[in-house]
């Protein structure tokens, strides 16, 4: 369905809308791959990676630094770009499978770190400043991302194939001791799999598809620079697919989709607009248990329960909430209050 | 020449590692005892950096400016600690991740509202301005030693307090198990509260002491903030004594290898290359370095007990 509105929305926007929307949904499909890749590995693994950005960047980067050796056929740049990320990937995955939880968090930023220190340092490249594609990725000759609206339907089919290809993986029986090792790695060890294979091989693949999401957004932007595997790209991915529902592929595509319109729509309606988004991040996570698809869930349950059908059942019901909410936070708050003056 | 250089260098990686710490201490107690990973710590330095400029123009005093900032910055952290955090305890690490970054934007962003974007700066005290001769032909600034000074002073006195008191007792009781703290009849939230204070007022102890000699800026606290955890991450979590290693240990090898790293190079490659490998190497060194620890020891150099 979600697939449906995005191939739709050229053509609403075609209808008086400005082109400088094609441009944002394409950079939201884009950065959809790149959030699908991390919740392969956030939601089913519980492999916390916070270097995600330096797989764009590597892709990206590929494509940066053969077109600007005049090598810009596709044929080339892409098995590339998605070689160099996987292979990334799997070096440097080989050293940070063998860590836990935070720790595990904390060494994938050490790879991104160096990943966006390595890259600021290519000084014919650009170094800190970036570099500027001199020309888009072509195919045997034809040129499929100089037209946008092509553009935008390669991008979205890229983005079908790989919720495809997550999904496969993730029902798939590989998928399924994937799954079995975020819940228990020592029993899935004791049933006889390999969970460091597993695991090696799931993020060899998300960087993959990292690598395609950097080889598009090279593409789309017409540049390239070290900011791409910033610590606060790596840092917004996992925000996004937290904030759609983390386990769920939707929740990935769903939470790009409002975290960047959503900043979008803030910045054009005030300068300040994170001081407005911060406190709503906050508001969303005290809320909602699972991002914007367990809100919705929860908003579902709620409206059969209390039977709402028309706007004036939904005011009287949000009253009762609230008041329930009040009672239970004053509740609360003399509870500590008394153990404290106890304790 | 190089000597000298190298004893300058040495005591600003020192200067460096002591702010680290005071920041990466808040935060590993935190970490180590409410197992709470808090993102916002990062903009807590910031905000104590910001305090002690507001302060020092109404009242004119370094001193006063110091004391009402770092009672500022423990309201602002036992406020935040009332209204959101404790909320988020019990809750999965990644919910605390988004809700601290979420905390980070407004403040960040705040901080630019109230303040301004342009850069602040904090003069240096009268007493302490200027430098001092520590050898003939080696002079280097005061206040840089009285930070030095200053940190090593927390050090101890957390290092006495943690290890001598009823209180630290608890610390390091809640930091192995607190539900088993809990059962015995302590009262974990205020345990937790109290904690919560003052890690933050390290930070903005930390912010303080450093506003003389850096510009304060809005987002000063967010390249801080993964420092800090590269810190406490090599330290292993939870371990005040591993932290403050870690943080001299980064603060050393990051300002010596920025230093020094193109003259190393340049011992055995062409002068050109070197110019370009040397920052690279220098930038990655601390990330590098917590790579080889967390291969080895995959849980920090010294990491708690009991665990």
């Amino acid at each position: 369905m979600m697939f449906v509105a995005f191939a739709l929305f050229p053509i609403a926007a075609t209808f008086g809308a400005e082109a400088y929307l094609i441009d944002l949904f394409r950079r939201i499909m884009i950065f959809a791959i790149a959030a699908l890749a991390l919740d392969l590995l956030v939601g089913y693994g519980a492999l916390v990676s916070f270097g995600h950005a330096a797989f764009i960047g590597i892709g990206a980067y590929a494509v940066g630094i053969l077109a600007a050796s005049n090598v810009s056929d596709m044929i080339i740049s892409l098995p590339l770009a998605i070689g160099a990320a996987a292979l990334f990937a799997y070096l440097t995955g080989t050293i940070c499978l063998r860590t836990r939880g935070v720790y595990f968090i904390m060494i994938t930023l050490a790879f991104g770190q160096m990943a966006y220190f390595f890259a600021g340092s290519l000084a014919p490249y650009g170094g800190d400043d970036g570099l500027t594609l001199a020309m888009r990725s072509t195919l045997l000759g034809f040129a499929p991302f100089k037209h946008d609206l092509l553009f935008y339907y390669i991008v979205l089919g890229c983005l079908v194939g790989c919720y495809w290809l997550c999904r496969a993986l993730v029902i798939s029986r590989f998928g399924r001791v994937f799954r079995g090792a975020r819940e228990n790695p020592t029993r899935m060890a004791a049933l006889g799999f390999d969970v460091f294979r597993y695991q090696l091989t799931a993020y060899t693949i998300s960087g993959a598809l990292g690598g395609l999401a950097g080889f598009l957004l090279a593409n789309a932007t017409d540049f390239v620079s070290p900011a791409y595997m910033s610590w606060h790209r790596s840092g917004e991915l996992i925000v996004m697919i937290i904030l759609g529902g983390i386990g769920n592929l939707n929740g990935a595509i769903v939470g790009t989709v409002a975290f960047l319109l959503l900043g979008e729509w803030l910045s054009d309606l005030t300068e300040n607009w994170e001081m407005i988004f911060g406190p709503l991040l906050v508001v969303i996570i005290l809320l909602a248990r699972g991002g914007l698809l367990g809100l919705a869930a929860q908003m579902a349950a709620w409206y059969r329960r209390e039977n709402i059908l028309s706007v004036g059942d939904f005011i009287a019901a949000v009253g009762r909430y609230l008041r329930q909410l009040a009672r239970r936070t004053i509740k609360s708050t003399l509870q500590t209050s008394r153990s404290r003056s106890r304790g | 020449m190089f000597t000298y250089l190298f004893i300058v260098q040495t005591l600003n990686g020192l200067q460096f590692g002591v702010l680290l710490f005071l920041i990466a201490a808040g935060l590993t107690l935190v970490f180590g005892v409410m197992n709470f990973i808090n993102l916002a710590h990062g903009v807590q330095y910031m905000l104590g950096a910001y305090l002690a400029v507001m302060f020092y123009a109404m009242t004119g005093s370094m001193l006063l400016a110091l004391v009402f900032a770092l009672l500022a910055s423990l309201a602002v952290g036992l406020f935040l600690e009332f209204v959101i955090f404790r909320h988020l305890y019990d809750r999965d690490h990644l919910d605390q991740v988004i809700a601290t970054f979420g905390i980070i934007l407004f403040l960040d962003q705040a901080v630019k509202y109230v303040w301004g974007a342009a850069p602040l700066s904090l003069p240096i005290p009268d007493m302490f301005s200027g430098s001092v001769v520590l050898m003939p032909g080696l002079i280097y600034p005061i206040w840089r030693l009285v930070i030095i000074g200053s940190g090593i002073a927390v050090a101890l006195l957390l290092y006495v307090l943690v290890s001598r008191t009823r209180f630290g007792m608890l610390v390091r009781a809640g930091a192995n198990n607190a539900p088993m703290v809990s059962a015995l009849g302590v009262n974990i939230r205020r345990l937790f509260m109290i904690v919560f204070g003052f890690g933050t007022m390290l930070a903005g102890f930390a912010g303080i002491m450093i506003a003389p000699i850096l510009s304060v800026q809005p987002g000063m606290g967010d390249t801080i903030l993964i420092l800090a955890f590269v810190v406490i991450v090599i330290g292993g979590i939870g371990s005040i004594r591993g932290t403050f290693i870690a943080a001299l240990l980064i603060g050393l090898a990051d300002t010596l290898g920025r230093s020094f790293a193109v003259d190393f190079l340049r011992l055995f490659m062409a002068p050109s290359p070197a110019q370009v490998v040397g920052p690279a190497i220098a930038s990655m060194l601390i990330y590098l370095m917590m790579a080889l620890v967390l291969y080895f020891r995959p849980t920090g150099l010294f990491p708690p007990k009991g665990r």
